[in-house]
């Protein structure tokens, strides 16, 4: 199968600034990639590069086959794009916002009222549909931007932080809709600082000050070898006093990092430690886990930081 | 459609749609520039008529008398306040009760009949220098015809000159003003409303999304650029309708050729609108930048100060302001009643600026977006 997304060696450069350092990746149709990685990681500018609003310094990348560097306005047509600043007009109504949108990709007439009847049945917006956006929830106004962004029947759309701000209720909506739509074939790529919703994803990339560290299905990144260094084990420790036992967790030998998780604590420890620990700590219930999303990603960050002190 | 300019109509239409929906914006923009063309039209008179004068007459005879009615009947010196002594009448200036102090010595009437020259003490306050100038021609013109009368009793004058003031006969300011104003209203206005709508876009992130829409950089400027040159030509409409109406200003020239050598003004100023809104990242910041663009060309694009007697630097930045050639070509149509052969050059002039400003604005946007 063709790769609807492909990314090659991506650099780009501000000056001296690197935003995008050897980027390289592959999506398939109707996958529903996450891309997750704290602000100013780049991310926002691999989506702008992939859609052709700027050239790589180096490195190529394709979408449906296009090249990002020569096909610019023709990969605008088949590709969607919404960000959490909506890029709705407030004071227009949900009608004028689909109607405008539906007219900048130059759909017209009777198949612009049809695609919009489509919308609003995939989206239940219809009975807003005199509203202005002001007057809407943040949750309707994602689902409006959303309408929106995909009013062309684009083969792909690029979600740069789409539920930033909303409530969990219209969060989890707005991501079953990205499920029916993904389903119909849609490419979606998604970027996110939410890791629940980066493990909703088929597959995961971290990216982090521009470098792309991991990238794998959830499962895949849990049993990263990086994430898991030999010699070590991932601990989920209950303990009645949580907070109190990190401390002095974190100061014992062997500890690599600990943290709380709810009413326990997750660390990553040397394997030859834990009878050490089940010791120091004897009311503890200490079982070995596979590590969270979040772990895996924690430790491919301090591997980081420190190897550049 | 063509792909270049790619969006324009739906752009267009939507912007309209703005326009509509926020009519107290619309209002506002609308009326401002009409109250702005009242407080100048009104206000600003630099025909310095009726001075207020005080006289110190010591000589207190006929010939006195006669030359203070002289004064008196000539427009620029109105007589307000007779002194006693010379303090009080250097008094009278300082307060600036008035202007202007004539002294007529006690010899005076007795100089004159004798055949020797009779001297008449004119001060004129100098801190408004358009007043002391006005004052002092008329003093000197007073005089003048006195003399000459004298000397001359019962023989024509050799020499009478007979000053004709063409297309603006009774030099009314407002008809020299009104006409220059419409150009410095009508850019604030636009260059205003533009620059601030496509920054609004910025600020608000609906412009980023257009960016990812096939929509051309043309095609939004362009897109732009119709409702509010509609709105700008409305307004000229309007304000021309008043200068007429209102304050009287005869139009010598033809309408309709007015109307249309406005266009290229238009254009003009909507692309500098276009320009500032690309370098802004704030509504406050397009504000001030837009003021930058509007005060220089207050003054010096003919409106108020004569070009030809600026020094050369300021001649050739007056060359370079868009204002300066829709002056000439507003008081050309309006007072002079010139045509096209006349204006033709004005309007070229306007018309390249214009499209220089557009393919700017879209060559920065295009630019600023790869960043």
């Amino acid at each position: 199968m063709t790769p609807v997304i492909t990314a090659e060696h991506l650099t780009i450069r501000f000056g001296n600034f690197t935003a995008v350092d050897d980027v390289s990746f592959s999506i398939g149709k109707g996958e529903l990639f996450g891309f997750l990685g704290p602000n100013g990681s780049g991310k926002t500018t691999i989506i702008k590069a992939l859609c052709g609003l700027l050239t790589p310094t180096s490195g190529s990348g394709t979408i449906l086959g296009m090249d990002i560097r020569k096909q610019a306005a023709e990969i605008k047509r088949h590709v969607g794009y919404m960000s959490q600043k909506f890029g709705l007009y407030e004071d227009l109504t949900v009608a004028e916002n689909l109607g405008f949108y539906a007219g900048v990709y130059g759909i017209t007439g009777a198949v612009a009222t049809q695609r919009i009847a489509e919308i609003l049945a995939l989206t239940g917006l219809h009975p807003y549909l005199t509203r202005r956006v002001s007057q809407l929830s943040g949750g309707w106004k994602q689902r409006l931007a959303l309408g929106c962004a995909i009013i062309h029947s684009p083969e792909v759309v690029f979600l740069d932080e789409p539920t930033a701000g909303i409530d969990p209720v219209a969060r989890r909506s707005l991501w079953d809709l990205f499920f029916q739509l993904s389903g119909q074939g849609v490419t979606f790529f998604v970027t996110t600082h939410y890791m629940d919703e980066a493990e909703r994803c088929g597959r995961v990339g971290y990216i982090y000050l521009s470098k792309l560290l991991a990238l794998g299905t959830v499962e895949e990144l849990q049993h990263l070898r990086a994430a898991n260094p030999v010699g070590t084990s991932r601990l989920q420790i209950e303990i009645p006093d949580a907070s109190m036992a990190l401390s002095a967790l974190r100061t014992s030998s062997g500890v690599r990092e600990a943290t709380i998780f709810g009413r326990s604590i997750h660390a990553l420890v040397d394997t030859v430690q834990i009878d050490a620990l089940k010791l120091q700590f004897p009311l503890a219930r200490i079982e070995t886990i596979a590590p969270s999303l979040e772990d895996v990603f924690v430790t491919l960050t301090l591997d980081i930081m420190k190897a550049s002190q | 459609m063509s792909s270049l300019f790619f969006g324009l109509w739906p752009i267009c239409r939507k912007e309209f749609t703005h326009i509509v929906r926020d009519p107290g914006t619309l209002f506002f923009a609308l009326l401002l520039p009409l109250v702005q063309l009242f407080m100048f039209g009104y206000a600003v008179d630099t025909n310095v008529r009726q001075i207020a004068t005080a006289v110190l007459d010591e000589s207190h005879t006929q010939e006195s008398r006669e030359l203070v009615a002289k004064l008196a009947a000539s427009d620029v010196f109105h007589m307000v306040e007779t002194v006693q002594s010379d303090d009080a009448l250097y008094g009278a200036i300082r307060s600036a009760k008035v202007h202007v102090g004539v002294k007529i010595p006690y010899d005076y009437a007795r100089q004159l009949q004798s055949g020797a020259t009779a001297t008449v003490l004119v001060l004129v306050d100098g801190s408004d220098s358009s007043v002391a100038g006005q004052a002092v021609n008329g003093a000197t013109g007073v005089a003048l015809t006195e003399s000459l009368n004298r000397v001359t009793v019962g023989a024509t004058m050799p020499i009478e000159v007979r000053p004709s003031v063409l297309y603006n006969p009774s030099t009314r300011s407002a008809n020299f003003f009104i006409p220059g104003l419409i150009a410095i209203l009508l850019q604030a206005m636009i260059i205003l409303l533009i620059a601030l709508s496509l920054v609004r876009e910025r600020e608000r992130g609906t412009l980023e999304q257009l960016t990812m829409t096939p929509v051309t950089p043309l095609g939004l400027m362009i897109g732009k650029m119709i409702p509010y040159g509609v709105l700008g030509f409305g307004e000229l409409c309007l304000i021309l309708l008043i200068m007429r109406v209102g304050f009287q200003v005869p139009i010598h020239g033809s309408w309709l050729l007015l109307l249309v050598l406005s266009l290229p003004f238009l254009l003009v100023v909507l692309g500098i609108g276009l320009v500032i809104s690309t370098r802004a990242q704030s509504q406050a910041e397009a504000f001030q930048l837009a003021m930058g663009m509007i005060l220089p060309s207050v003054f010096l694009s003919g409106y108020i100060f004569l070009i030809d007697t600026m020094p050369v630097f300021f001649r050739i930045v007056s060359r370079v302001i868009p204002a300066t050639y829709y002056i000439q070509i507003l008081r050309g149509i309006i007072l002079r009643g010139a045509g096209f052969k006349d204006l033709w050059l004005q309007a070229l002039v306007l018309t390249f600026m214009g499209v220089i400003a557009i393919l700017l604005a879209a060559w920065q946007f295009v630019r600023k977006q790869s960043h």
